[in-house]
């Protein structure tokens, strides 16, 4: 699970030489981590991403907060039975206003934190790849690849051949 | 792979011709975040001063109680829970432009849904106080949570006002999250940018350090789908749940089916005639013309005129049925809603929400920045007008005749409804001017990105009247 702590950070202005230079990476068994100003499907499909699991979070929220919904309007009336209103103890009917709007609360909250757990958000101690570049946010692609010391060279080569504008090499 | 050299001329969006690659975005963002001028400082300070006055009010309110306002029997709603329903409804839009036009991968969303969002979230803000107000003892709101008495007797679950605590805290919460999971990349962004340093540090430790990686994107994007889609349902819900406040009971003028679909869609209305307020000045201070395009404000446009042909037809609706129905009743009150006591209150709605709007269907109309711009502020009083005729006039004209009694705005409300916009604008102004205004990296998502290949197969190039390329999306995302 963990990468290697080491290795080249490649700096692309353009998002096709990014990918070349992934690919290329991969064939060569590196692992990578990139940086991209905006999701793109181009470096998905490069780093062969699988689907997110934060949909099981989704869902499992959604589904505790109906059940959730149900049983607090539900214990609550039987707790102290008084009929208000001409309406049945356990009134369903009123009662699915409170189960969807705590399905809603309860599925959004789990999926911010699917998406925290997953993304490991915030990132506390060392981050995934040792190094970064403020322009990644800006209008470059980033393109890390964990390396051990003897192969910096084959991995910056593989990058300029690709089109990167600068190769930054980690020399602690 | 077959590939041909780039034109001379860029490839654009075919949203964005003036935007010209990615950099510019960031640095247009940046530009809203730089040092005020004269002109903010005297409008943020008229709105601290409205809050200021609002609180004294609201103060007033508290120490001689809620006979300072001109609530009395029979009308117990007035101001309070107009304004509360008005606020609420202004929050629709923002999530609609955000939540729902996402789903429907509209391209035109991406640069205007960051304020309409902002506006949201502001808005319900704004709502929330009023309830709160209205109760007239303020440190008792905890009785409307889900908490026991020491009786052991809990909130009532099948009254509709629960239901609106549920609702509203819900909607706060959710678009709250949604609106700060979507400004989590656009604040690394500004982190990134930042020079003064006290700036770089609120940035950094907001963006939860952020970076852009592969395993942040991967999950982002689910993410922010599921909110999406989960906001969605939930945005037609809230609207639905306040009108059910009045629908489920017995009052003639309220206990109407039509109310749920009739009070989203007046909503969305006037959201987005609020949206428009908002773009329209940003749009002129900051110089945002590559942004906010002719396409973006004759799609609101057609927003506005569609939510307000539905408006008007639920008017015309109300009135259909309250003659239809045979009810006594209810026929009394429709009546007295546009000859009665407050007919300029009932006409200003049918006018301002339901006739001046229908302006919009001339282009020339809606391409003018001017008229749009006064149109949206015509919308926004009549959709509180709108409120304001379905609660006050429906309570002072129910039953019986000896009830029959009139409601009088006093100083405390006025001032609480001023101090509400103080509020509102308050917020907005400071969003404003210390996080990302425009949706950096999701404006990217429908720029052409970089290339150095141009591959013909991916772009559908296309040369404009002026010569330039402009890349074209069809989905605005990718195919």
């Amino acid at each position: 699970m963990s990468k290697l702590r080491t290795g080249v950070l490649g700096v692309f202005a353009h998002l096709d030489a990014a990918t070349d230079a992934i690919r290329r990476l991969k064939r060569e068994g590196f692992e990578i981590t990139t940086y991209a100003p905006t999701p793109r499907h181009e470096l998905e499909e490069a780093m062969e991403t699988p689907e997110s699991p934060v949909r099981i979070f989704t869902l499992t929220g959604a589904f505790t907060g109906t059940a959730a919904g149900t049983a607090l309007a539900t214990w609550t009336s039987i707790d102290w039975p008084l009929i208000v209103g001409g309406k049945e103890i356990v009134a369903l009917p009123a009662f699915s206003v409170i189960m969807f709007e705590l399905t809603i609360l309860i599925g959004a909250l789990s999926t911010v934190a699917g998406l925290f757990l997953l993304g490991r958000l915030p990132h506390i101690g060392p981050p995934e790849a040792p190094m970064y570049h403020p322009s990644f946010t800006g209008g470059n692609f980033g393109v890390f690849a964990h390396a051990p010391r003897d192969r910096y060279d084959d991995v910056q080569r593989i990058m300029t051949d690709a089109g990167s504008e600068e190769v930054l090499v980690d020399h602690r | 792979m077959a590939t041909t050299d780039m034109p001379a001329t860029a490839i654009r969006s075919a949203f964005h011709p003036d935007v010209e690659s990615y950099e510019q975005v960031n640095r247009d963002a940046d530009r809203l975040l730089t040092k005020p001028g004269k002109g903010y400082l005297a409008l943020l300070g008229m709105a601290v001063s409205l809050v200021l006055l609002m609180v004294i009010a609201e103060l007033h309110n508290i120490w001689y109680g809620l006979g300072m306002s001109g609530l009395t029997n029979p009308v117990g709603w007035g101001v309070y829970i107009t304004t509360f329903v008005f606020w609420v409804g202004i929050g629709h839009a923002g999530t609609l432009i955000s939540a729902i036009l996402y789903l429907f991968r509209a391209p035109w969303r991406q640069s205007i849904y960051r304020f309409a969002e902002a506006m949201t979230v502001f808005a319900v803000l704004t709502a929330a106080l009023f309830p709160i107000i209205h109760i007239g003892r303020p440190w008792f709101f905890y009785w409307l949570l889900p908490l026991p008495s020491q009786r052991h007797l809990w909130p009532n679950f099948r009254s509709p006002l629960l239901w609106d605590v549920f609702a509203v805290t819900t909607y706060l919460t959710v678009s709250s999250v949604f609106f700060f999971i979507g400004l989590i990349p656009d604040i690394a962004a500004a982190r990134d940018t930042a020079t003064h340093p006290m700036r770089k540090k609120v940035y950094t430790i907001l963006s939860l350090g952020w970076r852009g990686t592969d395993r942040e994107w991967r999950h982002f994007t689910r993410a922010y789908l599921f909110l999406a889609a989960l906001a969605t349902p939930l945005v037609l819900s809230v609207h639905s749940v306040v009108s059910w406040d009045f629908a489920v009971s017995i009052v003639p003028g309220w206990h109407t089916t039509i109310f749920a679909p009739y009070f989203v869609a007046g909503a969305i209305l006037s959201g987005v005639a609020m949206v428009v307020t908002l773009m329209v000045p940003v749009h002129r201070i900051f110089r945002l013309g590559a942004y906010f395009t002719e396409t973006h404000y004759d799609r609101l446009a057609k927003l506005l005129l569609l939510t307000s042909l539905i408006v008007g037809y639920a008017y015309g609706m109300e009135y259909f049925m309250a003659y239809y129905s045979g009810e006594l009743f209810e026929r009394d009150v429709f009546w007295d809603r546009v000859t009665g006591q407050y007919w300029w209150a009932g006409w200003s709605m049918i006018t301002f929400n339901a006739i001046i709007p229908q302006l919009l269907w001339i282009p020339k109309v809606r391409r003018n920045l001017n008229a749009f711009f006064l149109i949206s502020i015509f919308v926004n009083i009549g959709m509180w007008w709108e409120r304001f005729v379905i609660i006050v006039p429906s309570l002072a004209h129910s039953y019986e005749p000896w009830k029959f009694m009139n409601y009088h705005l006093t100083w405390v409300e006025a001032s609480i409804l001023m101090g509400s916009f103080g509020w509102f604008f308050m917020w907005f102004l400071l969003f404003l001017r210390y996080l990302p205004g425009l949706s950096i990296a999701e404006i990217k998502e429908v720029l052409p990105p970089p290339m150095r290949r141009h591959d013909p197969a991916h772009h559908m190039a296309q040369t404009d009247a002026s010569g330039t390329q402009v890349e074209v999306y069809p989905t605005g995302y990718y195919a």
